[in-house]
């Protein structure tokens, strides 16, 4: 009764649009995204080449890329398809330790490295979208926590299969083993041993390598969110049965959406392994997934420049509390802890809303006009 | 139902046979039977929880009949899903709208449009010349329906934020978008003011006119329902209790009984119940805001 006295209201009371929400602007979206990112990069070169920058930090660069990468591909995921997703290291994985094997098998006949680096993203996505394909079909039927329960379950699984995987030359031929080393192979033609992880891999990776990964990570998943795809995905996240009922098939796109995301991550995966030349399997566990998903939280939930951000400073934060060593951890955590509530809490939000209005008074139209809604609203 | 003349001789474009669905032990719709000419507007009306929705839900087949056989286009719909009922020409709205909320109002439309929009996964990851082209011309598309329901003023809002007769005209378009040869409408006129209500019942005989498909609406407005259908189907507890034009359910005693006789007078008390409460929180709303000086914004309609 009193909803429906409500929703006459409504009609009357708001006629016309003044209180309807603008929809989402792709441009704008696009070129923070990409001016961030290109920003970032000029300013840490310039940075570097002044000497302001550790040599520490410096080599946080390629990993920070890596976790910016993961966080706008979880991000399709998480908030575009609107499911919640443990498993992205596990992807991850797939992608780095496809993408090493690749590397070092294009290195027995290739020298120019860029092709070695591009072929072997290619393939770590690949077979990362293929893990995607395997893991998906049986579990998007399920829905919500379930579905990141097994997703969950599905990282770790990959994580320790690694753990049992031998990879080696012999003779310079590939050869491959589960659960035992490879007869007669040379130390220095180990390409993944197991527990060990890959091992003597050529590092390929720098910073550029690292901002193109980012580019084009976001470049696919801008375009794919602003396509007859994207828009299917979308829709089946904000009403499942009105998606249906317009002919369109939910598991096709939740399906998509995932192995999308897998690839990119096998991609970002790959050339995480080729920045290390020793990298263990463990370094893909749970802690990883959720350290990527916070990020996306973090940076708002479907907002891809915000977890760009997030990435990037939640992947250097905990270098900068190195001075507290063992307390490192919790103070990340406590950290951790306050930005969410301040970026959750309504209350405390609109508070640091009117505080950064207070200090750029004409900037930021989009929140100024928040608030003038907000308070249309209280009026009602 | 009873075929209208200009339908005759063509193969009905829905006809039910013996209908029902029991929920635990419960029967909420038995024995239920219709026949729906090409381009007839049927109505379906009856008290809160005669099963009208249920209906409509196995229509679409969000429910599974436990009984009886549907018929669209000449064919059974057994063993279809939603998504395939969709497909084959039957689109619906909501009794409780849903939309896409987070998608503007274009794109809601253009969602709807999907099944003719041809371009590849490829084409839309790397927005290819193929992407743009299709891209323009489902736009126009789109705009061509909000041009029909004069919405061409809301089509960068968000769907969730518009007001609420805007958004069940929005779901009407996005259902038409689908090119159905049977649209079904759940309580299209739920929550609109007299004038809306009006302005909507124009807009549904356009709808059949201009694009020559059936209507099957439920709704609760008598003067909307007398207004534009030409057939009418009164449910009770699940069952049939009258069927037949307008006029006729008009004067049925049985109908009268179940359904107009008993509650009009209490609707109309609840009406005017409703009717002082929004003015007086208008008249609230209209002092506070005075009071603390903000000054009052002009925009759209
Ligand atoms: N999924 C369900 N499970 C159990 N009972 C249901 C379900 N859907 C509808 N019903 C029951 O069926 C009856 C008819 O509901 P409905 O079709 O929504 O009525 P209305 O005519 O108002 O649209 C109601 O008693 C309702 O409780
Ligand atoms: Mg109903």
């Amino acid at each position: 009764m009193a909803e429906r006295a409500e929703r006459i209201l409504k009609n009357i009371g708001l006629r016309g649009l003044k209180n309807a929400v603008k929809g989402n602007d792709y441009r704008r979206e696009a070129s923070i995204s990409y001016g961030i990112l290109v920003g970032g990069y000029i300013l840490l070169q310039l940075l570097t080449a002044a000497g302001l920058i550790s040599h520490n930090l410096q080599g946080q660069f390629v990993p920070i890329c890596v976790y910016i990468s993961l966080a706008v591909s979880l991000n399709l995921v998480v908030g575009i398809s609107g499911e919640l997703s443990l498993g992205h290291a596990g992807f991850m994985a797939v992608g780095a330790f496809g993408g090493v094997l690749m590397s070092r098998i294009l290195g027995q006949s290739m020298s120019f490295e860029p092709a070695i680096v591009i072929i072997s993203m290619i393939f770590g996505a690949i077979v990362a979208s293929i893990a995607g394909f395997i893991i998906g079909i049986p579990i998007l039927g399920l829905r919500g926590d379930y579905l990141a329960i097994v997703t969950l379950a599905f990282g770790e699984i990959i994580r320790n299969l690694m753990n049992v995987m031998y990879f080696g030359f012999v003779d310079g031929k590939l050869k491959f083993a589960f659960n035992h080393t490879i007869e007669g192979i040379e130390d220095t033609d180990r390409i993944i041993t197991g527990a060990i992880g890959a091992t003597g891999t050529k590092t390929m990776s720098n910073f550029t390598w690292g901002l193109l990964l980012c580019l084009f990570t976001v470049f696919i998943v801008l375009n794919l969110k602003n396509s007859k795809q994207g828009r299917a995905i979308m829709s089946i996240r904000d009403n499942r049965i009105a998606g249906e009922s317009i002919g369109l098939d939910v598991r096709k796109y939740k399906l998509m959406a995932f192995v999308v995301s897998a690839a990119l991550a096998g991609m970002a995966g790959c050339l995480f392994g080729l920045n290390y030349s020793t990298l263990v399997p463990v370094k893909f566990n749970f802690n990883t997934s959720v350290l990527v998903l916070v990020f996306v939280v973090l940076g708002g939930v479907g907002n891809i420049w915000g977890g760009i951000i997030a990435a990037a400073l939640l992947t250097v934060l905990p270098e900068t509390f190195r001075q507290f060593a063992d307390y490192r951890m919790l103070t990340y955590a406590i950290v951790l802890i306050l930005v969410m509530i301040a970026t959750y809490n309504p209350s405390i939000k609109s508070r640091l809303n009117a505080f950064l209005g207070k200090i750029r008074p004409k900037k930021n139209k989009g929140s100024s006009k928040a608030k003038r809604k907000k308070s249309g609203k209280e009026a009602e | 139902m009873f075929i209208p003349e200009k339908d005759k001789g063509k193969t009905p474009i829905l006809e039910v046979k013996n209908l029902g669905i029991d929920f635990g032990g419960l029967t909420a719709v038995d024995n239920f039977n219709l026949t729906l000419g090409r381009t007839e507007i049927g109505g379906l009306i009856g008290p809160n929880g005669a099963g009208k929705t249920t209906i409509f839900n196995m229509l679409t087949k969000v429910y599974e009949p436990t009984r009886g056989e549907i018929f669209f286009d000449g064919k059974s719909t057994k063993g279809m899903s939603t998504v395939d009922i969709n497909k084959a020409g039957m689109a619906r709205t909501f009794q409780n709208i849903r939309l896409f909320d987070k998608l503007t109002v274009e794109e809601n439309i253009k969602v709807a449009l999907h099944h003719t929009t041809n371009y590849s996964l490829i084409d839309g990851m790397l927005h290819t010349p193929k992407y743009r082209h299709e891209e323009f011309r489902i736009r126009k598309e789109a705009m061509k329906y909000l041009k029909i329901f004069g919405m061409t003023k809301t089509a960068e809002y968000r769907a969730g934020s518009l007001p609420y007769g805007a958004q069940r005209r929005l779901e009407i378009m996005r259902a038409l978008a689908t090119k159905p040869k049977l649209l079904l409408l759940d309580e299209p006129a739920a929550g609109m003011n007299p004038s809306e209500t009006s302005e909507l019942m124009d807009t549904i005989r356009e709808i059949r006119d201009r694009f020559q498909i059936a209507v099957f609406l439920i709704e609760h407005d008598m003067s909307l329902v007398m207004g534009i259908c030409e057939g009418i189907v009164v449910l009770n507890y699940g069952r049939v209790i009258a069927k037949g034009w307008p006029e006729d359910i008009q004067s049925n005693p049985k109908v009268i009984e179940a359904y107009l006789g008993k509650s009009r007078g209490k609707m109309e008390e609840e009406e005017e119940k409703e009717k002082a409460d929004i003015e007086k929180a208008l008249r609230k709303g209209r002092l506070e805001s005075a009071a603390s000086g903000k000054p009052d914004r002009k925009e759209g309609e």
